[in-house]
């Protein structure tokens, strides 16, 4: 780019020389650099005369802003700019699906930790000290901080304009007032996880000479991030650039702004490239968690098994702003009957605003809290039927042709009951453990807090259903731009796309794509950035699915032209043309040429998009659409673990999972996520929780916020079936997601299956289990 | 204030250096060594590990001012750390390659002024050699976002440094401060059980 200032180090294309095309387990391409500490992350990036950005944050969670005042700030040697919403050039509202949210507060704070002014100065500790001398006046109001109170109770202040239901959704099927024989019922609670991403918030902002800004930043979605701050700098779109920096990891909580406009605007205010690094108690305050839910459940079965019908109210606390809060509440009524078929459906969901932190995306996103509460409850059916909880869970299992409670049809393989049979069939850990026992396998640890005295072993076992891309009406496409060239002696394709490599792979299998379709080996990867269309977002385990299309489509797109080439000078027909190991191949006549002798000096550019299926809304009294989701995965855990029930610890012993990955375009980088996935679905059932009271976090901490280490992970054996669907790019379907949605209630259900106790709350902490 | 002190055998000085500045800040923002991350700045995650005299430190913990005069090895200078140990052992007649620079002496002088970060060409990522756990980290699927690995590998090899065969037991233990988010450790045991493997086979053919 002409205009584009680029920082010291600097996002690069990744060209190691590695082969693999789909269904191998190719090296990532970023793995030397990222090994080598030489890999660009965001926090990493420097620009001569760089200044440092902080944000003052509201202590309170609700309170009316009577002034600011920035002038003993702006006195402090090393300061450069002081900034509140008087300053935000443009629109001062943003947010994913309802602009709600503030770039800096005006008028009202809405939750602890809501960015109210910015500073920019030569030195992050001069920046921090120049902060704390804003003055804001505040007058502190009662906060909203009961979710279900939120939803029904009209005399509370609105929050917003529109009050303080985001969203509510019914969705109805069959007679809701069906009688059964075996009838259980709970209500569930479901604590607030935070993403935990371990490279923080973090970007560099630098003015450009025509007026507007280049940032280099970490995210899930450039240009979803690209619009909002456009907007807010009140900037046309190419006057603001957006590259993607390396990022440590997302989750989802990457998904809404956090540091983006902040950055550009101290860089186009004072001329100067900018940095932001949020620290960790930073970044708890500075991205959405996961939703907080309250679930009454109830669940009716014939006496030999078969569910008669849910009925269920879920609330969700979305916090100050909503974020994703619509989207919460459409995944979990719409997929809130587990992977069951259920004849009687009446599932109602409310999103709520409150003074709580905001919530929005995380990684199984809407389907997480409604299946811990479903797998819960099957586990409390079976044992009042007396019946083995995978037998009870295969007896009504979803198969592919079932109309779920939406309306919609299962239309691709569902095979729910095979998962379960499959970990059933796996060996079980042994029983006896060595004697002496290594203290460091039980529960406590080095604690050293038993060794085998009242600790009980169990095993749960949970299944799943998550949809895969964006829901009910999203047209999520991505584009991706492909390019074959003879570079030295050799031809090489360079894959351009916006999507975000987050950790999970994306790029590898952007390459893999690129030397399958094209026959090459060498494939460079264009970082990503905001000089291409749109790819959509790193999440709703879209990627490989949605960009991989693009990829393959724009692939087919070059060798289409190159066939034309190929046909016009050999006289053959494009139809019969094919390549493999940098040759173009003719099915009649054998090889016919070396493709860099075809290519020559031009280079072959194509840019094709893919979409997904049509998707459509859920009608907003029973719900029912003819297709709410694009796609639908599933996957199942088996958890066993000891229990010390005197002191109420836990130690997770084994944790298998089986899933159904469509196709595993990359097996290894497949194995990775279920492993990741997993052990964060592990944190939720056994210490994740961000503790907030009176609407104020009290663990924003790496010592108070637990997430697990190695010694609380046990080993996993994962086990991968592939069943095409006949509607995605090579028959994948989504990965990351599922596994975090079944771990949790496979964990909890194991340790209810050691206790007998009935554990309505995750995570379970050691008082829920030793009662004190 | 100013400080002294080596950085993969390379000296380093620092000017205006403020008092509450951590050794991960200098080497960071200040010496252009980004490579130790910052993930928690208290000494929770392990992100930052690196080891000071041979010993495997939160350099978030760790003032500036403290490493005064001492050496510092960081991800950047761990290839060329192995290498060195490993040609040190072969001098010395150490079998196990475990007795090159364990304890708190580190680097010898004499070792230290031999070898320099050299860092690989990043265009290619070919040029530099990398070190028997960084091989083993990116063969076994063991990075994903990566941000954990230069804290683990620093962590990891100082195990290796010191048990040549460790139990996966011992691994958890080793590596229990470092924190990673995405693979959920299962293929950073098998790195480390890849490169450890590795290296008791070139100690059975040489
Ligand atoms: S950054 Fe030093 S331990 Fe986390
Ligand atoms: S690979 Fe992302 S934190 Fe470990």
């Amino acid at each position: 780019m002409s205009n584009q200032t680029s920082p010291a180090r600097t996002p690069q294309d990744l060209n190691d020389a590695i082969t693999g095309g789909i269904g191998d387990s190719p090296l990532r391409p970023d793995g030397t650099l990222k090994v080598t500490g030489e890999f660009a992350y965001s926090s990493d990036l420097w620009a001569e005369d760089m200044l440092w950005g902080a944000t003052l944050r509201s202590p309170h969670p609700y309170a009316r802003i009577k002034s600011i005042d920035v002038g003993p700030a702006l006195k402090q040697p090393g300061v450069y700019a002081a900034l509140t919403h008087k300053d935000v050039p443009g629109e001062n509202i943003y947010g994913l699906k309802i602009a709600d949210t503030p770039a800096l507060a005006e008028g009202y704070v809405r939750y602890q930790g809501e960015p109210v002014a910015l500073i920019a100065a030569d030195h992050p500790e001069t920046a921090r000290r120049a902060m704390e001398k804003i003055v804001v006046d505040y007058e502190v109001l009662e906060p909203i901080t009961d979710p279900e109170r939120a939803a029904h109770d009209d005399t509370l202040p609105k929050l917003h304009p529109e009050g303080n239901v985001v969203r509510y959704q019914p969705v109805i099927c069959g007679d809701p007032e069906a009688k059964a024989d075996v009838v259980v019922s709970d209500v569930y609670t479901l604590g607030m996880q935070d993403q935990a991403f371990l490279g923080p918030e973090s970007g560099l902002a630098i003015p450009a000479e025509d007026g507007g800004v280049d940032l280099f930043l970490a995210t899930q979605h450039l240009h979803s991030d690209h619009r909002q701050t456009a907007r807010a700098l009140g900037l046309p779109a190419e006057k603001v650039r957006f590259t993607m920096s390396g990022v440590g990891g997302a989750f989802g909580g990457r998904e809404d702004l956090s540091m983006q406009i902040h950055a550009c605007m101290l860089a186009l205010h004072t001329g100067k490239p900018v940095k932001i690094v949020y620290d960790r108690f930073e970044s708890f305050f500075g991205h959405v968690h996961r939703h907080p839910a309250k679930m009454y459940y109830e669940h009716g079965a014939t006496k030999d098994g078969k569910l008669v019908y849910v009925k269920a109210k879920m609330y969700f606390d979305g916090g100050a702003y909503a974020s994703k809060t619509p989207v919460v509440v459409g995944n979990a009524t719409s997929l809130g009957t587990g992977p069951y078929q259920v004849p009687n459906v009446k599932i109602e969901g409310w999103g709520l605003y409150t003074n709580n932190p905001p919530c929005g995306a995380m990684r199984g996103l809407g389907a997480v809290q409604p299946a811990y509460a479903v797998e819960s409850q099957m586990d409390k059916l079976a044992k009042a039927l007396d019946m083995d909880p995978v037998e009870l869970r295969q007896r009504n299992a979803v198969e592919q042709g079932y109309t779920m409670h939406t309306g919609q049809v299962l239309d691709s393989p569902a095979p729910v009951a095979e998962l379960l049979q499959r970990l059933k069939d796996m060996p079980l850990p042994p029983e006896n453990r060595t004697e002496p026992a290594d203290v460091r396998d039980l529960p406590g640890g080095v604690s050293n807090t038993t060794h085998g005295e009242g600790m009980v072993r169990g095993v749960g076992y949970s299944v799943i259903i998550k949809n895969v891309c964006y829901a009910e009406g999203a047209d999520d496409y991505s584009t991706a731009r492909v390019r074959l060239e003879a570079i030295g002696g050799e031809p090489v394709a360079l894959v351009h796309s916006a999507a975000a490599e987050v950790g999970q792979g994306v790029d590898t299998v952007q390459q893999q794509i690129a030397r399958t379709e094209l026959g090459v080996e060498r494939v460079t990867i264009h970082p990503s950035d905001t000089q291409v269309g749109d790819a959509g977002s790193s999440s709703a385990s879209r990627q490989t699915y949605i960009t991989g299309g693009a990829v393959k489509n724009a692939c087919e797109a070059v060798r289409e032209v190159l066939f034309e080439r190929v046909a016009q000078r050999f006289g053959e027909s494009p139809a019969d043309l094919s390549l493999s190991g940098g040759k173009v191949v003719s099915a009649v006549t054998g090889v016919l040429a070396d493709l860099v002798d075809v290519l020559g000096d031009d280079a072959i550019e194509e840019t094709r998009e893919y979409h997904h299926l049509p998707t459509y809304g859920m009608d907003p009294e029973a719900g029912q659409s003819q297709r709410v989701h694009v796609q639908h995965a599933y996957s199942a855990h088996r958890a066993v673990v000891d229990v010390d029930t005197e002191l109420g610890l836990v130690k997770v012993v084994q944790l298998d999972c089986s899933q159904d990955v469509g196709k595993a375009v990359n097996p290894d980088a497949v194995v990775g996520q279920i492993q990741g996935g997993s052990t964060q679905g592990l944190g939720l059932a056994v210490m994740e929780e961000i503790q907030v009271k009176d609407g104020k976090i009290r663990n924003p901490s790496f010592t108070d916020y637990l997430i697990p280490t190695i010694l609380d992970t046990p080993p996993m054996t994962v086990d991968v079936i592939e069943k095409a669907d006949p509607n995605s790019p090579y028959g994948v379907r989504g990965v990351g997601e599922p596994p975090t949605i079944s771990a949790t209630p496979a964990v909890m259900n194991a340790i209810r299956n050691a206790t007998g106790l009935s554990l309505t709350h995750a995570p379970v902490k050691p008082e829920h289990i030793c009662g004190s | 204030m100013r400080v002294n002190f080596t950085v993969n055998g390379r000296k380093q000085e620092a000017d205006d250096v403020w008092e509450g500045e951590s050794l991960l800040y200098v080497l960071r923002e200040r010496m252009g060594l980004p490579g130790s991350k910052n993930a928690c700045e208290q000494g929770e995650c392990g992100s930052c590990t690196v080891r000071l005299d041979g010993v495997p430190v939160c350099s978030c913990l760790v003032a500036a001012g403290q490493a005064e005069g001492r050496e510092v090895v960081t991800v950047e200078g761990l290839a060329d750390f192995a290498k060195q140990r490993e040609q040190a052992a072969h001098a010395g007649g150490c079998a196990s390659g475990a007795c090159g620079t364990s304890g708190t002496s580190g680097t010898s002088l004499d070792a230290a002024q031999q070898w320099s970060a050299k860092g690989t060409d990043s265009q290619t990522g070919e040029g530099g050699d990398l070190s028997p756990i960084q091989q083993a980290f990116i063969e076994a699927g063991a990075v994903q976002c990566g941000f954990c690995t230069p804290g683990l590998l620093v962590a990891a090899d100082e195990l290796l440094e010191r048990e040549a065969s460790p139990s996966d037991a011992d691994i958890r233990e080793a590596l229990s401060g470092n924190l990673c988010r995405c693979t959920g450790y299962e293929k950073i045991l098998d790195a480390v059980r890849l490169a450890a493997a590795r290296q008791a086979e070139t100690v059975e053919a040489s």
